[in-house]
């Protein structure tokens, strides 16, 4: 395991695609953890004396400034911040439901296995997306249940590929072994299947996170995600098509952020899958 | 090579040579075979997997990827194909020129009715109407015993079973009357009793049409049923070939000589098919060094792992590549 | 054939079923009622409201009642725009959404499969290297953005189309927004095409349709496409899914009258019927696309009549 792990590595860091991708990853996430002090201005900042103004270097508004005056390097930067924290904690949230559904069904295998996997097809089969929807028209917005409803999402695709890897290291001979000498069904599921699921699963989690950052911005977009004064990359965006004969700006500063975030997340979790099955590429 | 050398081949390799480029240098499949087959003659080509015996024919009908490298020359009725366009190469290919495949049961388009997998050679070569077309592969089925053809045109491949499959591939390389058959292990994958009819059938069609044969198996005694000669190739290249009689009755090589051997032995016990012989063939991407045998010969001398022995002719109508033959 | 599609509507009833009864319960239980926001009410009032809208039954009963109407087509009332029905918003909203939603599908289709057998017969040439970067890029990028950007080339800067809006009739109002939902399906329908048509080239009846000497086209079309586009026809659903979802924004900002724009309009002023019956509209357009792709496998693969 070790040495395949770096073979990955290897692999991936001699692909330029996979290299670049994760560059820009990493430099957005550090600019949008240390971007907002590199600017002299708040997020909540009014100037009133520049309302909506270019994008200009001269007055120290970057990206310009919203119908407030508000700077949008600031606002942008902050704005990504909370989208990528909803993709990270609704990504663990999707990880951990898909490992513990996953390596359930798969270790109990037969029938319990076969009702669990149906009911996968089956919340698989639905408009999920509405029923986020429907969950906040009926508990009202609230974040963290946005978090978690987003989250609900992501775990199908995660749950199927643990449960096939359970289901072929079941049948393994040291499991067997272990089973034989006692170990019980939960250590024999966080002493064996996990830790040798964890590959497939960082690839499939790397693939669900740009997917639940973009449903995030769609919610808040639609203005049912994140609220004033709050501002992810969707409100943002969502603020500047409104302002968009105006002041294109607005729209730009935030649309381009979460567009090269989702891209280079894309293609990044893409060749990380490639490197793992090489069978996925053709 | 062959016995009437006044009647050009209707097959015939000269030097042929398969590479396959892999990081930095190149793996070798089939190393300068030079064969051919004769009007209405049937050739059986002998080898364990790997010998280059499928790429060596796979060559011949141009179906190779576009990463082979290919060299030599293949005469196909006295017309140069190798490295024709395929436009050109299409011509020859499914009418003059056909092939049998191993797997029957992939070797059907699965979504397309057994009529219309058999009417389309018609159309495409003859140029002949849908409608006349079915009637023609109504004839070909005919042809290679398949009962109630007029029912088995309106399946699919699936619902038939492994032999009749193979029937439908035989009588469609038969469509347009074909001079050489390629049959490759066109029974490995067949139950022992339906092998036996389907070599029949080859049989049978081989005598009625006049096609030359080439039956291409990892199984001695499956070619040694019908075919006039018998080429035994090992590590991409052929180390003996000999009409049948003369080989099975008595093996030059040592190679052809376990082979034989090992049919014998396991005439008893018919379960394993594949021949069992110690030690391993070299891998394709080694250099030569002499005989590539040598390391599993009981014959081999010093000589046999530094000189590479040359194909020599034995007799009348015998090659063999060995420094120390059996008699 | 007939056996197989009864067995695979047996198995989508049940589901809506349990879809239509999750939700209504959910609705139910949920803190709070739908006219807690109007405070000023006098408990006469609302207790009138709650007898008009049945809420004062036992719950069991109401569930029938939802059932029985559901079943002849009525969603009920909604509870903002008080004076339409569900089922009237809906009537009212459908044919625009469909409108677009089989504009964009079918563009997304034939452009995606062209897309995809191309760049598959020119593997790893420059053809297909540029296709595949732009297919990259069309699901990366998401519909709330491409559609204002849109807007801002072709309608502020070079006035070729409108930028939103809507006219019974007008094609040209649809242009934009048909084309904001089309990116993301067709890049996937592209990238599936191109893996699917690879993959399926491998195979032994592609060398016997090659060594029947028949032309690439010929083997392509007749021999490798209807076996690469099942998982092609697997992604319908999910196409339908993803245009559906792109809809409510698109319908947003383009302002089109479509149903997207009603159930956001719901969400927003949390109008429980309608968004119910959006659900349940929506998952039953669904679970009707993964019947057709079931029909669709028939087709594209003989063996699954035996199979299932």
């Amino acid at each position: 395991m070790g040495s395949l792990r770096g073979d990955v590595g290897r692999g991936l860091l001699a692909n330029a695609g996979a290299r670049v991708s994760l560059g820009v990853v990493a430099a957005l996430a550090v600019l949008a953890v240390i971007g907002p002090w590199l600017n002299p201005n708040g997020a909540q900042t009014l100037d009133w004396s520049r309302v909506a103004a270019h994008p200009a270097l001269a007055h120290a508004h970057w990206f310009g400034t919203d119908r407030l005056g508000r700077d949008l390097f600031v606002r942008t930067l902050e704005g990504a911040r909370v989208s990528m924290m909803v993709g990270l904690v609704a990504g663990m949230v999707s990880l951990s439901l898909g490992l513990l559904y996953g390596a359930v069904a798969g270790y109990a295998g037969g029938r319990t296995d076969d009702v669990m996997m149906r009911t996968i097809e089956i919340i698989g089969g639905l408009p999920l997306i509405f029923f986020v929807i429907f969950l906040t028209v009926v508990f009202g917005r609230n974040e963290y249940l946005l978090f978690v409803s987003i989250g609900a999402i992501g775990w199908l695709t995660l749950a199927r590929i643990v449960r096939g890897q359970a289901l072929s290291i079941r049948r393994q001979a040291y499991i067997e072994a272990a089973i034989a000498t006692g170990a019980g069904s939960v250590r024999i599921i966080r002493k064996h299947v996990l830790p040798n699921v964890i590959g497939p699963v960082i690839v499939y989690a790397t693939l669900a996170i740009p997917q639940i950052i973009l449903l995030e911005s769609f919610l808040s977009f639609l203005g049912l995600g994140i609220r004033e004064p709050r501002a992810s990359l969707g409100t943002l965006i969502a603020e500047g098509a409104g302002e968009m004969e105006a002041a294109p700006w607005i729209l730009l500063a935030p649309g381009l952020f979460l567009t090269l975030l989702l891209l280079s997340l894309g293609v990044f979790g893409d060749r990380l899958r490639d490197s793992l099955e090489p069978g996925a590429r053709r | 090579m062959t016995a009437d050398s006044t009647v050009p081949p209707t097959l015939r390799t000269q030097e042929l040579r398969v590479e396959y480029p892999i990081d930095g240098g190149t793996v070798a499949a089939v190393r300068d075979v030079s064969l051919g087959v004769a009007a209405n003659e049937c050739l059986g080509v002998v080898g364990e997997s790997g010998s280059g015996k499928t790429q060596l024919f796979m060559a011949v009908m141009g179906l190779l990827p576009p990463k082979a490298r290919i060299a030599g020359s293949v005469t196909f009725e006295s017309e140069e194909i190798l490295g024709l366009r395929p436009q050109a190469l299409n011509r020859v290919r499914g009418s003059r020129l056909t092939m049998v495949f191993q797997d029957p049961m992939s070797s059907l388009t699965p979504h397309l009715k057994i009529g219309v997998q058999l009417a389309e050679v018609l159309v495409h070569h003859r140029g002949m109407s849908w409608r006349d077309a079915e009637l023609a592969a109504h004839r070909a089925l005919d042809r290679v015993r398949i009962p109630d053809p007029q029912r088995r045109l309106r399946q699919y491949p699936h619902e038939l079973s492994g032999g009749m499959r193979q029937r439908v591939m035989i009588g469609m390389s038969l469509l347009c009357e074909p001079s050489l058959l390629i049959a490759d292990e066109p029974t490995s994958a067949l139950d022992v009793s339906v092998q036996a009819r389907i070599l029949e059938l080859l049989s049978e069609v081989r005598a009625e049409t006049g096609v030359s044969i080439v039956l291409i198996s990892h199984d001695i005694a499956v070619v040694a049923c019908l075919a006039d000669r018998i080429a035994v190739m090992y590590a991409g290249r052929i180390v003996e070939s000999a009409p049948t009689a003369q080989l099975v009755r008595g093996a030059r090589h040592p190679y052809t000589a376990l082979l034989l051997q090992c049919v014998s032995d396991l005439r008893e016990a018919r379960s394993a098919r594949m021949p069992f012989i110690a030690g391993q063939a070299p891998g394709a991407s080694e250099p030569e060094h002499g005989c590539a045998f040598a390391p599993r010969c009981p014959r081999s001398t010093q000589r046999c792992a530094a000189e590479r022995p040359q194909l020599k002719l034995v007799g009348l109508a015998a090659q063999v590549a060995c420094h120390h033959p059996l008699a | 054939m007939l056996r197989y599609f009864i067995k695979r509507l047996g198995g989508a009833i049940p589901t809506l079923f349990i879809i239509v009864t999750l939700s209504f319960l959910l609705v139910r239980i949920a803190p709070g009622g739908p006219f807690d926001e109007e405070k000023s009410l006098p408990p006469e009032i609302l207790a009138n409201l709650e007898a008009a809208y049945g809420l004062d039954q036992p719950l069991w009963v109401q569930y029938g009642r939802y059932l029985r109407a559901l079943l002849h087509g009525d969603f009920g009332p909604s509870f903002r725009y008080k004076d339409f029905t569900v089922t009237e918003l809906i009537g009212e909203g459908l044919p625009v959404t469909a409108q677009i939603g089989i504009a964009a599908l079918s563009l997304a289709l034939a452009l995606g499969l062209g897309i995809g057998v191309t760049a598959a017969l020119r593997q790893n040439r420059a053809a297909d290297h540029t296709f595949m970067t732009l297919v990259g890029a069309g699901i990366a990028v998401p519909s709330f953005v491409v559609l204002p950007l849109l807007g801002l080339v072709f309608g502020i800067y070079v006035h070729w189309l409108p930028v939103a809006g809507w006219q019974p009739g007008s094609v040209r109002h649809l242009i934009l927004p048909v084309v904001a939902l089309t990116l993301a399906p067709l890049a996937y329908v592209a990238r599936l095409t191109r893996a699917s048509l690879l993959e399926v080239m491998q195979r032994p009846f592609i060398r016997t349709a090659f060594s029947k000497g028949l032309p690439l086209r010929t083997v392509l079309l007749r021999h490798a496409l209807r076996p690469a586009l099942i998982p092609v026809a697997g992604y319908l659903a999910p196409a339908v899914a993803s245009i559906m979802t792109g809809s409510l924004v698109v319908e947003s900002i383009a302002g089109l009258p479509g149903v997207g724009r009603y159930l956001v309009q719901g969400a927003l002023n949390r109008d429980y019927t309608l968004v119910l019956g959006m659900v349940i509209l929506y998952s039953a357009i669904l679970i009707g696309m993964g019947l057709v792709v079931d029909l669709l496998y028939v087709w594209l693969d003989p063996r699954v009549r035996y199979e299932r």
